[in-house]
């Protein structure tokens, strides 16, 4: 729930047991923070139920640095319906077999809106696009694999202008390929089990006849807390960070399969360093009246549920998850971020009135209470850093200013707790990149 | 339309049915019933989750006395002219509400003999395998271990015996290891002592409950007591083992 400090050195972490609600007091030299990302802040996500921003958060309040923010990934394809399942994730896969994306009239829409720079990579007929997708190395991608941002921009549009599907997506259709190969059901179904297997038992469509609804959902936090690129280690001592959690590795926008190999190399880096630090650091010293104000902190939720104004956790949770979604999500616009700014304080608020009945035995509404604080901790770093970046880079996309600036394409933005516990931002200059690195990206270009 | 459900709900002495409403709308599955009930009504009511798609196995429980999935049981195909009972996996002790404890399954797990692959089959270390051999486990590779069938396994649901019987889950899992086409290990000693193969009499309720339509039964434990018969039942073999000395029972 938080993390215990001895100056600015980490002394240990203050948690609770999920099934039993019993607090425990870890006290250590190091701490690493691998918690994930922060897709449940949004209405529609493809993310775990868990993936609240927690370990971001506690690391912010420990007076971590946070990068990168503003960039948030939508996945152009998630289911949309049923409603048990919006939001859930449609491999790329699917366009990689070969699926197109179309609207209601049929069109496959992602041609009319090639960006300039990728237009040369960019296949401009169908068939063309059909052979790439079949292992052609002569032939350019089709459109449909254009970057994340771009086809989630381009879907959201076609919904938005009236041209959706039924359940408010557009059409992903891979059983059109039976004009292309034979047996192309079977084909399908080997390719692709488990997206077969999941529109079939979930959403009663049988993907080999028919074509699937899908809309862009939250997948990804490109941002996150700031580390060292060689030691995971955070601003705070013996605070580090691997995984979603941190950032840097992604710049503004992740490319497929690079969130595996990020863990991998950079969570083995991690565990190093924390574990060198901790070899040639000293025990620090934990206040005992640091843990009192957390254990009082994490129970007044259960003080609060007599009380006549209380609040109930989960409708807040909700419709800060509609807030998001609608404010801070795929495309952006100043009055609408400023407007979130001032909808956060507002629930800040209401979440210190969350109350809680039961006991602390594996009680969610007291696990969703307790979660408020740090998904509006994260929702407001968005949205600040959102605000900063007036451009459009990456995942961050603003209506009010669409292009790239050059002068914002040399900074990045961080948010960090100041005294007084305001959140602030401020643009630093991007670090230089190391010569022999940046000569294998030209050699690549 | 207005659905009313009873779910039990734990207390200090035990727990009994409670009774709750809930509107029902279109789409709707099981596990957005009691979310819904969780947010408006029951905050504290305690229920595992984590996909909503049939592919973590989390949301286990007996929906009118069926074990399912919640997130996989739609509305449509329950009766909601009367009460829509939810009760928790009876096999496994209660920890809250719908939440079981399930660890008894990973310690299980834990004492079956791993993977041994042969030696590779080429100088750069890789194996060849016919595809036919490799298909035959794919089905077993499907298990999300929800423990629906190691609930509704009358050994271990009525006669409690966890220790003794590894459950249809494990044996799942052995044939898997077993049938593999690289692996070289002997499982069947084990699997007639430790893991208790004979306790299961063939009543095929595991095959009925599996969210992943794995065919149990008769694809991996009768394969399996085919094995175990053959090992330590064979008649020649055992009159051969007599004049050999090994092997010997």
């Amino acid at each position: 729930m938080s993390l215990l400090k001895d100056g600015n050195k980490i002394a240990g972490a203050f948690a609770y047991d999920r099934e039993k609600g019993s607090f425990k007091v870890f006290r250590c030299k190091a701490v690493i923070i691998a918690t994930g990302g922060l897709g449940k802040i949004y209405k529609i996500s493809s993310n775990s139920w868990d993936c609240t921003g927690g370990g971001i958060s506690i690391a912010y309040h420990a007076g971590a640095e946070l990068l990168d923010m503003e960039f948030v990934q939508f996945h152009p394809t998630g289911m949309v319906w049923p409603p048990s399942v919006r939001g859930l994730l449609i491999t790329e896969g699917v366009r990689g077999e070969g699926g197109v994306l179309r609207n209601s009239n049929g069109k496959r829409f992602m041609f009319d809106d090639i960006p300039e720079n990728y237009r040369n990579q960019t296949s401009t007929n169908e068939e063309e696009g059909w052979r790439y997708t079949q292992g052609d190395k002569n032939a350019k991608r089709p459109p449909e694999l254009l970057t994340r941002d771009h086809v989630a921009r381009c879907i959201r549009r076609e919904i938005k202008e009236g041209r959706g599907s039924p359940h408010g997506g557009v059409f992903l259709d891979i059983a059109w390929i039976k004009e292309k190969i034979p047996n192309a059901a079977d084909h399908i179904k080997r390719k692709l089990p488990s997206m077969y297997h999941q529109f079939k038992e979930l959403a009663g469509v049988d993907i080999t006849k028919e074509p699937m609804e899908v809309g862009p959902t939250t997948h990804y936090l490109m941002g996150g807390i700031r580390v060292d690129a060689d030691t995971q280690m955070t601003n705070v001592s013996g605070l580090f960070a691997a995984g979603e959690c941190a950032a840097g590795l992604h710049g503004a926008n992740r490319l497929g399969g690079n969130s595996l190999s990020d863990l991998l190399v950079f969570g083995k880096c991690a565990g190093e360093s924390a574990a060198k630090y901790a070899k040639e650091t000293p025990l620090g010293k934990i206040d005992d009246s640091e843990i009192k104000e957390s254990a009082r902190e994490a129970l007044s939720p259960f003080e609060r549920e007599s009380s006549v104004d209380k609040e109930n956790p989960y409708e807040i949770q909700h419709q800060l998850q509609e807030m998001m979604q609608d404010l801070v999500g795929i495309v952006r616009v100043e009055s609408e971020l400023s407007e979130a700014l001032q909808k956060i304080e507002q629930f800040k608020l209401r979440a210190a009135k969350a109350a809680c009945g039961g006991n602390r035995g594996y009680n969610p509404g007291w696990h969703t209470a307790i979660e408020l604080k740090h998904m509006l901790t994260v929702a407001e770093a968005i949205t600040l850093a959102a605000i900063e970046r007036k451009e459009s880079r990456g995942g961050h996309f603003r209506d009010d200013f669409p292009d790239k600036s050059e002068e914002l394409g040399g900074m990045n933005i961080s948010v960090a707790k100041a005294e007084g516990g305001k959140m602030i931002r401020k643009r630093i200059p991007k670090v230089k990149m190391r010569d022999d690195l940046q000569q294998i990206i030209e050699e690549n270009k | 339309m207005k659905v009313t459900f009873k779910i039990w709900r734990s207390n200090s002495t035990g727990g009994q049915l409670q009774e709750y409403q809930t509107e029902i709308g279109e789409g709707m599955v099981v596990l957005d019933a009691v979310h819904q009930i969780q947010a408006e009504q029951a905050n504290d009511l305690a229920v595992r989750w984590n996909c909503k798609a049939g592919k973590c196995g989390s949301c286990s429980a007996e929906i009118n006395g069926m074990p399912k999935l919640m997130c996989m049981t739609r509305m449509e195909d329950v009766p909601k002219d009367k009460p829509v009972t939810i009760q928790p996996m009876k096999a496994f002790p209660v920890i809250k509400d719908l939440v079981t404890d399930v660890s008894v399954n990973y310690r299980v797990k834990k004492r079956i003999k791993k993977f041994k692959p042969r030696q590779p089959d080429a100088p750069d270390g890789t194996w060849r395998m016919a595809q036919s051999d490799i298909d035959r486990v794919q089905e077993f590779r499907k298990c999300i271990e929800c423990f629906l069938c190691q609930n509704v396994c009358h050994v271990l649901r009525e006669h409690d015996l966890h220790e003794k019987f590894a459950g249809p889950r494990h044996m799942v899992y052995t044939a898997a290891l077993e049938m593999h086409p690289l692996d070289v290990e002997d499982r069947r000693e084990d699997l007639k002592k430790q893991e208790g193969i004979g306790f299961c009499n063939i009543t095929k309720c595991c095959t009925t409950v599996c969210p992943e339509k794995i065919t149990i039964t008769d694809n991996a434990i009768i394969p399996l007591k085919e094995r175990v018969a053959d090992r330590f039942y064979d008649p020649l073999m055992k009159l051969f083992s007599i004049f050999t000395k090994k092997n010997s029972l």
